[in-house]
């Protein structure tokens, strides 16, 4: 019964060598260059036998300071390739001009517009922000690991799994050429019939997965594993900000996977919930992904304000101003952050009524935003202020911040909207908000805490020369999308007429190339900080005089973080047990109750790599086996009832006895 | 002046370490015995429940929009079984009951009390599956499929993501029933025991939603 | 509205006319500099909208401002090596300065609340117009034009019901003369957007929106979408051509002379994917044809959709809650079942 060419659809569903982008050289000469750069990194780690180490120590961790660094390097990674994206937009931009077509033809560049979007959000932001909240909460709360060790670890691999299939998708068919909400119809099946949408729609949903898991994961260590004495309001604000992140988490990710779930149903069954005709309703598509949206964005920022947060006071020397009122404001922003998503569409046709409830509701949430601002601005009031890097970070991003919140403010006025909706105006606002706010705060938590991670400190100089270029290269790539969107030009153009546009584009092409040097600069600096890692090196796991729990302890902090569980009196615990001439216990240690390293994580999302590929060449033999051996494997996994261990307590005494020795030589 | 304000929560932290220390008593900065923080699988599984409660409640939102939208097919007040759908539900609640015979008989430290219980509840949830697949095929032979108009579509989408979330109910009890055997009621698996019970109870809760207001109310109208 | 600033200007301190001078000096040389059509537009409603922009922008201007300025202030006279400056580390209280900066956005967003509740009633693109031009009402006599806009991959098409033409990729409307857009698309959703005139709205299939405008200068002047709709996008634009009222009848005219006839097939092959499509007349004109398109039944045999709607069920649900809103909402006709679907949403 079974033909050839049915077997051959069974095996590899819509999946022909036509997939493959041949043709297009861009496409080939940077597949020649991953090709060519992974052969190498895997010849390396042959040759320096590395792979055991890898294994054993980083893909099967459950470590919650390896997770965090893991997360990080994901987001570095895919910096670089939704930056390769942003840069080829600028030229277009900048390029394609009356009869002039520039080099991307409108099939590219709307991939291309659309992944980045979609890599810049969910796995550059997104893992940035869940890396350093993995790595600091724990730490900050004196806990030695997360609630959930084996989720965190499956967590992670399943957003790198995503951000797998994301690549993938450059190689091997093509990437969504709908912007990076998919809007449907453009995204149902009439109008986008290749695979680009199934990748967008499966990479998600397999991230998402991560992302779910992992904000249930922070938000039940940060509510039952806080070291005795820490209430609530005695938490460091990077803790509440984590907290209120990962509410917003788990209260809006189950949406975004409801609606690309009925979005595949669309596509792969053929019903009917987002298509004009039998009754569909696309608006409901646009509502349902801005309520999973728009928290979105305050999933990014909240973090990122915890981060200034801790750093204006550190550096500042000073105690936070208002801490009760920093607290507040971040609940009521997580509180206000669901009641504002039709501010994303009023150009849809709501009435007044509706339109001016969503305005205004966004308008307030600008109230405890300024709150916020006043507030470092009065902790550096009366401080001492040190201007180490993370505090360069600060400076740049009060001054961008509200600016950008400004604009922000400006397309919540419904009328206003009306005419700035879709323009490089809206642009401008929201990269403002996010590279002044969210990515300006990553980089500065990474530079803050980058010594606790590695025992060394990030090489200053780089660090101050890849701050001014992002600063500097950020006006110029920006201010001129905030003045071409009031000269009416809309978003996602690959070709324009007009020529008096052109200069502005000139500039902004110039910005991003000042932010190409910002991003190199951040590069040269991890190499030679590792070069120079002696002369930075952190002895004393208190590099900046901190004043949270996480600088009490070893740089890098042992796999156990803390010999004895902490015990705190004050919101600056670690500042109080200074001034008050703590001194550190030599004797007395216990065995170290640990969780234990598993695979388990990393096989489940390659697995659910396979599946997502298989679904979306409709290659169903291989979805079902992939599907079949998920379940195995997730169930074989809950028969492993052997998931932790002691560290015995003469190794705990060891590390303990090293890090007095290095503590007297320092001292 | 700081203590007048209501957030001197700081500084009379300081006050009293002063107080402590005029005392005599330095402040402890650690612990010295073993410290455990609580346990968060509880607490963890409800948010994942509550989560899957916004996916649920998604679905109905989408029901509640398009459930009228009938685009010259049949109407809900056409196709709905009401005996079929008593049945269905009766079944289901009765699971729920004999999943609080297990507990019971948990909490009495009796494996096989609790494994017997346990399995007639999942009968009972096949039971439950049977029905709604025979209701869908049902459907679907007479041209009411999920393609056939939005109304049918979010109610396939609806009422089949439930009845998704008892297969993988019945998948983990069965696992479950064979963790039992090997190890006994030892305490991880009391907890997956209680899990799985949460999860039970949700399905049913979530199932309540649905008959009121996709089948009563869909026949009323 | 304009009470509540003059109220807050003068209650303010003086800083504040320093600032409004210079951001309007700042939207001056932007005006100056370049075409920002968005800043300097042609039509009475989207000039009340850019004056939304400058009022709001010096509202907000009045906190950002100072915050940009103690920023820089407080990092330079607290750096570590100005020893003389006060250092009071353990200061994290002042209940004033707290109400002040609670205070301070609460009240600029009361005002820019209350700009935005009155502006957005006002400038409703479902309202009716009441007026051309400042201090310009609309003659008791004088009927808006109307315009039934159609977004295709990728390109516009435009009706004149009262005229009986149509024409692909051009419009055109007699200077101050309401003109009344009634907005759909064949598939993709689009946004009518002609930055001069007024706001954008969404163009989408099987609904229909609604937008109110009215130019008051004659010229040549651009609209497009302004929503991403796929490949031939960029060049989804059209020219508004804003007439006197003799050069807009012989306008119509014209097209009237020279169009063709657009019927149902030949809609059907206008429908099909196409860029940078040249101007098209048509005369004579199926007067059906919008109502079709917008009920998804162009196609011969194809059910209408608001005749499917109202198929199989007993209550009248389809325009309940358009009509109901239409009243609270002042719109104009909510009458039909086909714009009573896309409301359910909205309202």
């Amino acid at each position: 019964m079974f033909d050839q060419i049915d077997l051959t659809k069974l095996i590899f569903g819509r999946l022909t060598w036509e997939a493959i982008p041949y043709h297009e050289p861009i496409l080939i000469a940077t597949f020649a260059a991953v090709v060519l750069g992974g052969i190498a990194m895997l010849a390396a780690l042959t040759y320096f036998r590395l792979w055991g180490y890898l294994w054993r120590e980083w893909f099967t961790s459950i470590d919650h300071k390896k997770i965090g660094i893991m997360y990080i390097i994901l987001a570095l990674v895919m910096l670089l390739r939704g930056f390769a994206d942003a840069i080829m937009m600028r030229i277009q931009q900048a390029w394609a001009f009356g009869d002039s077509a520039g080099y991307l033809p409108p099939d590219h560049y709307d991939q291309i517009f659309t992944a980045h979007g979609v890599i810049m959000i969910f796995f550059v932001a997104m893992p940035l922000v869940t890396g350093i909240m993995n790595y600091v909460v724990p730490l900050q709360i004196g806990a030695r690991d997360v609630a959930f060790p084996f989720l965190n670890n499956f967590s992670f691999w399943m957003t790198t799994s995503g951000a797998v299939l994301v690549m993938v998708s450059l190689f091997i068919g093509e990437f969504a050429k709908t912007g990076w909400l998919a809007y449907p119809p453009l995204a149902g099946i009439d109008k986008s019939p290749g695979v680009g949408v199934d990748y967008y729609i499966w990479a998600l949903q397999i991230a998402g997965v991560g992302t779910l898991l992992s904000g249930v994961n922070l938000l039940v260590t940060i509510v039952k594993m806080r070291a005795p004495g820490m209430t609530m309001m005695k938490m460091p604000v990077f803790t509440w900000t984590a907290l209120c992140t990962n509410v917003l988490i788990v209260a809006a990710f189950p949406v975004l996977t409801a609606v690309l779930a009925m979005l595949t149903l669309d596509r792969y069954l053929g019903t009917n919930f987002f298509t004009e005709d039998l009754g569909g309703n696309a608006m409901m598509y646009i509502n349902l992904i801005w309520i999973w949206g728009h928290p979105e964005v305050y999933i990014l920022i909240l973090p990122a304000f915890g981060v200034f947060s801790e750093i204006v006071s550190t550096y500042s020397g000073k105690r936070l101003f208002g801490y009760a009122s920093m607290v507040y404001a971040t609940v009521v922003i997580t509180v206000l952050s669901y009641l504002v998503w039709l501010h994303h569409f009023f150009t849809m046709g709501s009435g007044a009524s509706v339109n001016s409830f969503f305005g205004i509701t966004t308008m307030i949430i600008s109230i405890p935003t300024g709150a916020k601002v006043f507030n470092w601005l009065f902790t550096m009031y009366r401080g001492r202020i040190r201007f180490d890097v993370p505090m360069l970070w600060t400076v740049g991003f009060m001054v961008t911040f509200v600016i950008g919140g400004m604009t922000g403010v400006l397309l919540a006025v419904p009328p206003a909207d009306f005419v700035l909706h879709n323009s490089l105006f809206l642009i401008a606002h929201f990269h403002n908000v996010i590279i002044g706010g969210v990515l300006f705060g990553m980089l500065a938590a990474i530079t803050y805490w980058f010594p606790k991670a590695f025992g060394f400190k990030l090489d200053p100089f780089w660090g101050k020369v890849s701050f001014w270029f992002w600063l500097t290269g950020f006006y110029f790539a920006f201010m001129p999308l905030y003045v071409l969107g009031l000269m009416g030009v809309t978003r996602r153009m690959s070709q324009f007429d007009d020529p008096s546009l052109q200069i502005w584009f000139q500039v902004a092409a110039f910005g991003a190339v000042l932010i190409a040097i910002g991003i190199a600069a951040f590069l040269i600096q991890l190499v030679v900080s590792f070069m120079r890692r002696e002369s930075l090196r952190d002895e004393t796991g208190d590099p900046w005089d901190g004043r949270t729990l996480e600088w009490s302890t070893s740089s890098p902090p042992p796999a156990y973080n803390f010999a004895f569980t902490p015990r705190v009196h004050d919101l600056d615990a670690w500042w109080q047990m200074k001034q008050h001439g703590y001194k550190r216990p030599e004797s007395g240690f216990l065995p170290i109750h640990m969780p234990k390293n598993t695979g388990a994580g990393i096989i489940l999302a390659g697995i659910s790599t396979v599946l997502g590929f298989a679904l979306i060449w409709h290659m169903w033999l291989l979805a079902g086996v992939s599907f079949l051996g998920l379940l195995v494997v997730a169930i074989g996994h809950t028969f492993n009832y052997n998931r932790d261990y002691h560290i015995p307590v003469e190794e705990v005494v060891r590390v303990e006895a090293e890090r007095t020795r290095v503590l007297a030589n320092h001292g | 002046m700081w203590k007048r304000n209501g957030h001197g929560y700081s500084r009379t932290m300081v006050d009293t370490t002063h107080t402590q220390q005029a005392q005599g008593q330095p402040l402890q900065f650690y612990e010295t015995e073993e410290h455990h923080p609580q346990t968060g699988t509880m607490l963890g599984f409800w948010l994942y429940l509550m989560s899957d409660c916004l996916i649920f409640a998604s679905l109905f939102a989408t029901y509640g929009v398009l459930g009228r939208s009938y685009a010259g097919g049949p109407t809900g007040a056409e196709l709905f079984d009401l005996p079929l759908v008593a049945m269905n539900t009766a079944l289901l609640l009765l699971s729920s009951i004999t999943y609080g015979f297990a507990m019971l008989e948990m909490q009495k430290n009796r494996v096989r009390g609790t494994i017997g219980w346990l399995l007639i509840t999942g009968l009972f949830g096949i039971g439950f599956l049977s029905l709604e697949l025979y209701e869908f095929a049902h459907l679907i032979h007479e041209g009411a499929g999920p393609q056939t108009s939005a109304f049918l579509t979010s109610f396939f989408a609806l009422v089949g993501t439930h009845g998704l979330h008892v297969f993988f109910g019945i998948v983990w009890l069965v696992t479950l029933c064979f963790q039992l055997r090997k190890h006994g009621l030892i305490p991880e698996n009391k907890r997956r025991v209680a899990c799985l019970s949460m999860f039970w109870h949700f399905l049913d809760v979530v199932w309540i939603g649905v008959f009121t207001f996709v089948y009563l109310m869909g026949v009323l109208v | 509205m304009r009470g509540t600033l003059d109220y807050l200007q003068y209650s303010a301190m003086p800083i504040l006319k320093l600032v409004r001078g210079l951001s309007l000096t700042a939207a001056v040389a932007l005006l100056a500099g370049c075409d920002a059509v968005v800043m300097s537009p042609s039509g009475d409603v989207a000039a009340q909208q850019r004056d939304l922009i400058i009022w709001a922008t010096v509202l907000m201007l009045l906190v950002i401002v100072p915050v940009i300025i103690l920023t820089l202030l407080f990092a330079w006279r607290y750096r570590s090596s100005n020893k003389n400056a006060t250092y009071k580390p353990d200061w994290d209280h002042s209940t004033v300065l707290e109400l002040v900066i609670w205070g301070v956005p609460l009240l600029i967003i009361i005002a820019l609340g209350a700009m935005t509740y009155v502006s957005t009633h006002k400038l409703d693109p479902y309202r009716p117009l009441d007026r051309i031009a400042p201090g310009q009402p609309v003659p008791a006599d004088m009927e808006p034009l109307v315009v039934e806009v159609v977004s295709l991959d990728w390109k516009w098409l435009f009706f004149y019901p009262e005229q009986g033409i149509a024409t692909v990729n051009e419009l055109a409307a007699p200077v101050d003369r309401p003109i009344r857009f009634k907005i759909t698309s064949s598939s993709t959703m689009n946004s009518f957007f002609i930055p001069a005139l007024a706001g954008q709205i969404y163009a989408m299939a099987g609904m229909e929106t609604k937008l109110h405008g009215v130019i008051n200068e004659e010229g040549v002047y651009d609209g497009f979408s302004a929503n991403y709709s796929g490949a031939g996008f960029s060049h989804m634009r059209f020219k508004f051509h804003g007439m006197s009222e003799a050069d807009f009848e012989q306008w119509v005219t014209k097209v009237a002379a020279e169009g063709d006839t657009l019927d149902r097939d030949v809609y059907r092959e206008l429908e099909q994917p196409s860029e940078r499509e040249p101007v098209h007349y048509y005369a004579e004109v199926d007067p059906t044809l919008y109502d079709a398109i917008l009920n998804l039944c162009v196609e011969p045999g194809t059910m209408c959709m608001k005749d499917m709607m109202m198929f199989g069920h007993s209550g009248h649900h389809g325009g309940h809650d358009g009509d109901k809103a239409g009243k609270e909402e002042g719109h104009d006709d909510h009458g039909d079942p086909a714009t009573g679907h896309g409301h359910e949403q909205h309202q």
